[in-house]
């Protein structure tokens, strides 16, 4: 336990991550990593009160992890011959290095990710690897966070340890062929965890809520080792601008509240000034990318007083470059809204008829809900309650189906 | 690290995969990566397997019998058509290899790490 009763990785868990991260890098051996972390940060507990911190606590921590790793793999042969290539390291000679101050001890978080997140790994896999050892969740957490049991889960990382072990997916960063690619999967998980964690919000679970702040946590992580990538400063601009308005999405029964409807009061300024910096920053000298779009569109929409006052001619044209770079049915829908807002409700409904035929929109409540919305405000409130009906029978959390619920009700009063 | 590339072809017919690409690899394109992988000094070893109707498969029972058939396994909608085995530092350089396989382009290719004992 840490000086205030708390765990001891809580107190280290920046430090625990950038170890692991080096030990990884290191040794390429997650499960050596991982123990040898833990060992280190318990040496730490038990002699920093004694000697005083010292000067370079994570270099500390770093070269007293080496040396418990080089000793576990001269005892163990299998382990030996298993990092076969490491054996360079453990001669004596080496281990006299002087300790590396605190500025040059690399930050291997990247490596790690991109380990974590490879493609010969399934995105289940790539999810769990990344929030246990990158955001250094404990498996019971991440089990509770994605529903699923924690054995499970459990072999879900064992097997996706394995596999980094036994095929030998490298600790690196991709070289610029294959970097595109392979940030594109990093970023594509960092919102995974995002999204799961907001859907969550709804119903004030507050395990799940916690993916949202992981999520933030790992693109802040991410954004600091890749300070001039733009997709990277538009996804982290994107779920700042998102999850500002997390205090206003729900009212005190648990409803959700639409955009139009929230009280813009309760939206988070700090986290609307930060996100808008980012995001002019990731458009600016750069071309657009979808993340910097989408970051682009959510900050007008945090800027704007009211939806009526929301800049729809501009989110419109960033709908349009949006659907240019990612021809998507739900970036089509959401383009249908940005319509129906500034050119009306009948081109609007004219945009998301058009859509009817998309496999994917018509079993999703976010097609029916917005249908419902523009024949409400055409006054077609028989229509637009059987579309609200619908979408509260295709949503899944309680908020959004008891707000669909809600409105179906409403439009089906003959008034 | 070794790693055998298994280079699987498709089956045509009804419901089969589909390859990235029509047609099949010319002799020209593997006689090249062949030369290009034997000038890079990773391979450790490789061979092409003759047409997949040549194939006889054995299997032996619990009362230790032989069983020989003709043919591939008939539900089998791949065909291995020939290997790579090569030793490269890590996964990353593997997929390369595989990626640039012509059998990639026409079929795809397996990349399975050797056991280590």
């Amino acid at each position: 336990m840490g000086p205030a009763g708390e765990p001891i990785e809580a107190v280290f868990r920046e430090e625990r991550g950038r170890l692991l991260a080096l030990l990884a890098a290191r040794f390429g051996d997650l499960d050596l990593a991982e123990e040898v972390t833990a060992e280190a940060l318990l040496a730490a507990v038990e002699t920093w009160p004694r000697s005083g911190v010292p000067r370079e606590p994570l270099a500390w921590l770093a070269t007293t992890a080496r040396r418990k790793a080089l000793d576990r793999i001269r005892r163990d042969a299998t382990l030996a011959t298993k990092l076969a290539t490491l054996h360079a390291d453990a001669d004596p000679a080496r281990r006299a290095e002087p300790v590396p101050q605190h500025e040059h001890i690399p930050d291997d978080r990247l490596q790690l990710m991109f380990a974590c997140c490879h493609p010969a790994l399934d995105l289940d896999t790539q999810t769990g690897l990344t929030l246990r050892y990158v955001a250094g969740l404990s498996t019971a957490e991440i089990a509770q966070a994605f529903l699923v049991p924690p054995a499970t889960m459990a072999q879900r990382l064992t097997r996706g340890k394995r596999k980094i072990q036994h095929s030998r997916i490298p600790f690196r960063v991709p070289g610029p062929d294959e970097l595109d690619g392979r940030l594109g999967l990093v970023l594509h998980v960092i919102y995974l965890i995002f999204t799961e964690g907001y859907a969550a919000t709804d119903h004030h679970d507050l395990v799940r809520c916690d993916l949202v702040d992981e999520a933030i946590r790992l693109a802040r992580i991410l954004h600091r080792l890749m300070p001039g990538e733009p997709r990277v400063t538009g996804l982290l601009a994107l779920m700042l601008l998102t999850d500002a308005r997390r205090q206003a999405r729900v009212d005190g029964h648990g409803i959700a509240i639409s955009l139009e409807d929230q009280d813009r009061s309760l939206w988070d300024a700090s986290m609307i000034d930060e996100g808008t910096g980012l995001a002019t920053q990731a458009l600016t000298d750069h071309p657009p990318n979808s993340w910097s779009v989408q970051a682009a569109i959510a900050a007008l929409h945090d800027e704007a007083p009211s939806a009526q006052e929301t800049d729809w001619h501009q989110v419109r044209l960033l709908y349009d470059e949006l659907f240019a770079l990612t021809p998507t049915p739900v970036v089509a829908l959401n383009r249908a809204i940005a319509i129906s807002w500034h050119e009306g409700p009948q081109a609007g409904l004219d945009h998301l008829e058009a859509l009817a035929g998309e496999p994917g929109l018509a079993r999703q409540h976010h097609w029916h809900a917005a249908r419902g919305h523009t024949l409400a405000r055409l006054g077609h409130h028989a229509a637009a309650a059987a579309a609200y009906r619908r979408a509260s029978e295709l949503a899944h959390t309680p908020a959004e189906i008891a707000y669909l619920s809600a409105r179906a009700e409403k439009y089906a009063t003959p008034r | 690290m070794k790693y055998m590339l298994l280079i699987m072809g498709f089956r045509d017919g009804e419901g089969m995969p589909q390859p990235p690409s029509s047609g099949a690899p010319s002799a020209e394109e593997f006689m090249a990566y062949q030369k290009e992988i034997e000038q890079a000094g990773v391979r450790v070893d490789s061979g092409l397997l003759d047409s997949f109707e040549d194939a006889t498969q054995v299997q032996v029972n619990d009362a230790g019998e032989r069983l020989v058939t003709n043919g591939p396994f008939a539900e089998s909608r791949e065909f291995l058509g020939g290997y790579q085995i090569i030793d490269v530092p890590d996964l990353d350089a593997a997929l390369d290899w595989a990626a640039r396989c012509p059998g990639a382009k026409y079929g795809r290719v397996e990349v399975r790490p050797l056991a280590e004992f």
